[in-house]
C-alpha cells in the first residue's frame, strides 16, 4: 500500500505540558513526581482527566500502579523502558495513535528520581562485556566517540566546550533550571576530568523530577487554554546492529540523524533553514556536535567550527537547548526538551525566548535516532 | 561476579585462585563466552565464525547475524588491527581499578572486521596506528587480550 508520509502531518498536536520542580526529592517516588507533572498538564491544557485514554508511561516501575495512582483505565497504552531515546518514541507512538484514532487525548509521562536513588551510570549498575578491561558508563562512550572526531576532523576540546557554555547560559536564565552558575570555556577546561577527552562539565545532571505531555487530535488541541502546537513531522532509524558498546555508534549516528531529520523535515514541509530553535539530546557536550552535522545545520565535521562564538546562544544563529538541557537544566531524557519546544512556539519562555518563533525541531543522536518537528497551530 | 545483576563489589568466581588478590571485574563465562576465554587462556585471539557464510563477528551470538545460522565456532584470528580511539578513565567505577588512575581503555578495529574494546599497554598510540595483542594473565582463570603498538620490523 503506498503511503505519504505528509498524511500524518499535522495530525496530532501538544494541548498540554507539566513538571515537577527538578532537584532531589527523595521524600517521594517516581509516582508522586508523575502525578504532579501530570496534574500541571492538566491545568495547563484546560482538559479534565476524564478525556485521557491513552497512556505512556516511560522509567516508571509499573504502569498499572501508575494508572492506579492517577485513577485512569486507558483504552491504549505503552510502556517504555527508562532509556532516554525513549522520550521521541512515545511522542511518535502517541502522535500515531492519536492520528488513527486509537486514543483520543494521550498522557505521556515520565519520572526520574535517579538522584535521590543514588545512580551511577557505570560499573556494576551497568555491566557490560568490558567490565574486565574497565571501561563502563554512557560517558565513557560519548568520549570514545568525540576522540573519533578530534581525530578525523580537528576539533578541539574548546570548540565543545562552547556546547556546554551556551547551554549554562541557556540555564542561567531559566527560572526552573538546577544549575545556574555560568562557566568559561577556560573554566570548562580546567574542570575535573572523568573520562577524557570529556570532563564533567561535558556530563549531564542527575537530578529527580518528572514530565507530562498530553497529545490530542488539533482539533480538539485548539480548543484547550494555550495555543495549539502542532506535530508537523518526524522520522527516525535505530542502529542495532553493532550494539557491543552501548551508547556508541563509530560512525556517531551521522547516517541515523541525517535520515530521521530528513524524514521529518519531508513531512512536515518545512526545510532545515526554517528552524528557528534545535532540541538536541546533550546526554553529553559531543551529541550536540553530531546532531548538527547530521541534520546539515553545517557540513559534516564542521560542527566545532559551526559552534565557536556561541552560535547556540538564544539571539544568536541556532538557539539550541534554551531551557539549559540535560547538561544544565534537568536530566529528563528529552522529555523536558520536547516540554520547552512546546513553550517556545507558545512564546512562554520570558528571557530565553526565541523571537517570533514558530518551528521547533527536536533530535536524539541515539541508538534509537528520532527527529520531531513541532509548529505553530 | 555475575553480569546482569546489581551484585556489590566484585569478586573472584568461585574457585579462582585465593592468593589472587586480584580485585577487578571478571567476565562471565558462559557457554556462549567459553570459546574465547578458553583460547585466551591459550594465548590465542579468537572471534566466533560462521561456517556457513564465514562471517567474522563479536561480541559472541547465539547465531550468524549475517545468515543466522546456528553452526558457529571459535577461530583465531590475526591479533592484529588498527587503533581507532581511546578514552582515559580518572573516575574508578569499581575499587580495583582506584588504584591505576588514570587508566587508558583503547577501541581496536581487528584486521578481520569486529570492534574490541582492550587496553594499550605500554606507550600511546596515534589514531590509526596498528596494534597487536598481547596476554596478561590476570588469574588462574582469566587471561585478558590487550594491546600494543606494532614495533617497526627492521
Amino acid at each position: 500500500m503506498a503511503h505519504d508520509p505528509k498524511s500524518l502531518s499535522n495530525r496530532a498536536a501538544v494541548i498540554g505540558v507539566g513538571n515537577t520542580a527538578y532537584g532531589s526529592f527523595p521524600e517521594t517516588d517516581e509516582y508522586g513526581l508523575a502525578a504532579e507533572a501530570f496534574r500541571n498538564a492538566l491545568e495547563d491544557s484546560g482538559i479534565d482527566k476524564s478525556e485521557v485514554d491513552g497512556l505512556v508511561t516511560c522509567r516508571i516501575p509499573s504502569y498499572a500502579r501508575m494508572g492506579e495512582v492517577l485513577g485512569i483505565d486507558p483504552r491504549w497504552s505503552v510502556t517504555l523502558p527508562p532509556h532516554g531515546r525513549m522520550s521521541g518514541i512515545g511522542i511518535i507512538e502517541a502522535a500515531l495513535a492519536v492520528a488513527t484514532g486509537q486514543a483520543r487525548t494521550v498522557a505521556l509521562l515520565y519520572s526520574n528520581i535517579g538522584r535521590s536513588r543514588r545512580v551511577n551510570y557505570g560499573g556494576d549498575e551497568m555491566a557490560s562485556i568490558w567490565d574486565p578491561w574497565g571501561f563502563t558508563s554512557p560517558g565513557a562512550s560519548h568520549a570514545m566517540m568525540f576522540r573519533s572526531h578530534m581525530a578525523r576532523f580537528g576539533t578541539t576540546t574548546r570548540q565543545l566546550a562552547e556546547v556546554s557554555v551556551a547551554i549554562r547560559h541557556h540555564a542561567c536564565i531559566n527560572p526552573d533550571a538546577v544549575m545556574k552558575k555560568p562557566f568559561t570555556i577556560d573554566e570548562h577546561e580546567a574542570s575535573r576530568p572523568i573520562a577524557l577527552p570529556l570532563r564533567l562539565l561535558d556530563y549531564c545532571l542527575i537530578n529527580d523530577g518528572a514530565v507530562c505531555v498530553l497529545i490530542t487530535s488539533p482539533e480538539r488541541a485548539r480548543d484547550g487554554r494555550k495555543p495549539p502546537v502542532m506535530i508537523s513531522g518526524f522520522g527516525g532509524r535505530d542502529s542495532f546492529s553493532k550494539s557491543a558498546m552501548s551508547n556508541f555508534d563509530q560512525d556517531m549516528w551521522y547516517n541515523e540523524v541525517k535520515v530521521a531529520g530528513a524524514e521529518a523535515t519531508a513531512m512536515s514541509g518545512f526545510g532545515t533553514k526554517d528552524v528557528q530553535a534545535l532540541m538536541a539530546y546533550d546526554n553529553f557536550s559531543p551529541t550536540v556536535l553530531f546532531s548538527l552535522e547530521g541534520l546539515g545545520f553545517c557540513p559534516r565535521g564542521e560542527s566545532g567550527r559551526f559552534v565557536e562564538g556561541g552560535t547556540l546562544r538564544v539571539g544568536n544563529k541556532l538557539p539550541t537547548n534554551t531551557d539549559g538541557g540535560h547538561l544544565s537544566n534537568s536530566y529528563m531524557q528529552g522529555w523536558a526538551l520536547n516540554v520547552e519546544a512546546v513553550r517556545q512556539i507558545r512564546g512562554e519562555c520570558g528571557a530565553r525566548q526565541v523571537a517570533d518563533c514558530d518551528v521547533v525541531q527536536y533530535v536524539q543522536a541515539t541508538p534509537c535516532t528520532r527527529s520531531i518537528i513541532y509548529s505553530r497551530g | 561476579m555475575s553480569y546482569g545483576t546489581s551484585s556489590p563489589a566484585p569478586k573472584g568466581p568461585a574457585g579462582s585462585a585465593p592468593t589472587s588478590g586480584y580485585n577487578k571485574p571478571l567476565p562471565d563465562i558462559t557457554p556462549l563466552t567459553k570459546g574465547f576465554w578458553d583460547n585466551a587462556k591459550q594465548h590465542r585471539l579468537a572471534m566466533q565464525v560462521c561456517t556457513q557464510c564465514s562471517d567474522v563477528h563479536f561480541p559472541a551470538s547465539p547465531v550468524c547475524p549475517k545468515c543466522l545460522s546456528a553452526a558457529q565456532e571459535w577461530r583465531p584470528v590475526s591479533g592484529r588491527g588498527t587503533l581507532e580511539s581511546w578514552v582515559e578513565f580518572h573516575r574508578a567505577y569499581w575499587p580495583g581499578f582506584a588504584d591505576d588512575l588514570p587508566y587508558r581503555v583503547c577501541l581496536v578495529r581487528l584486521d578481520e572486521g569486529p570492534l574490541l574494546v582492550s587496553n594499550l599497554v605500554g606507550e600511546q598510540a596515534a589514531i590509526g596506528s596498528a596494534v597487536e595483542v598481547v596476554f596478561e594473565d590476570v588469574t588462574d582463570e582469566v587471561t585478558l587480550p590487550k594491546f600494543q603498538i606494532v614495533k617497526e620490523t627492521p
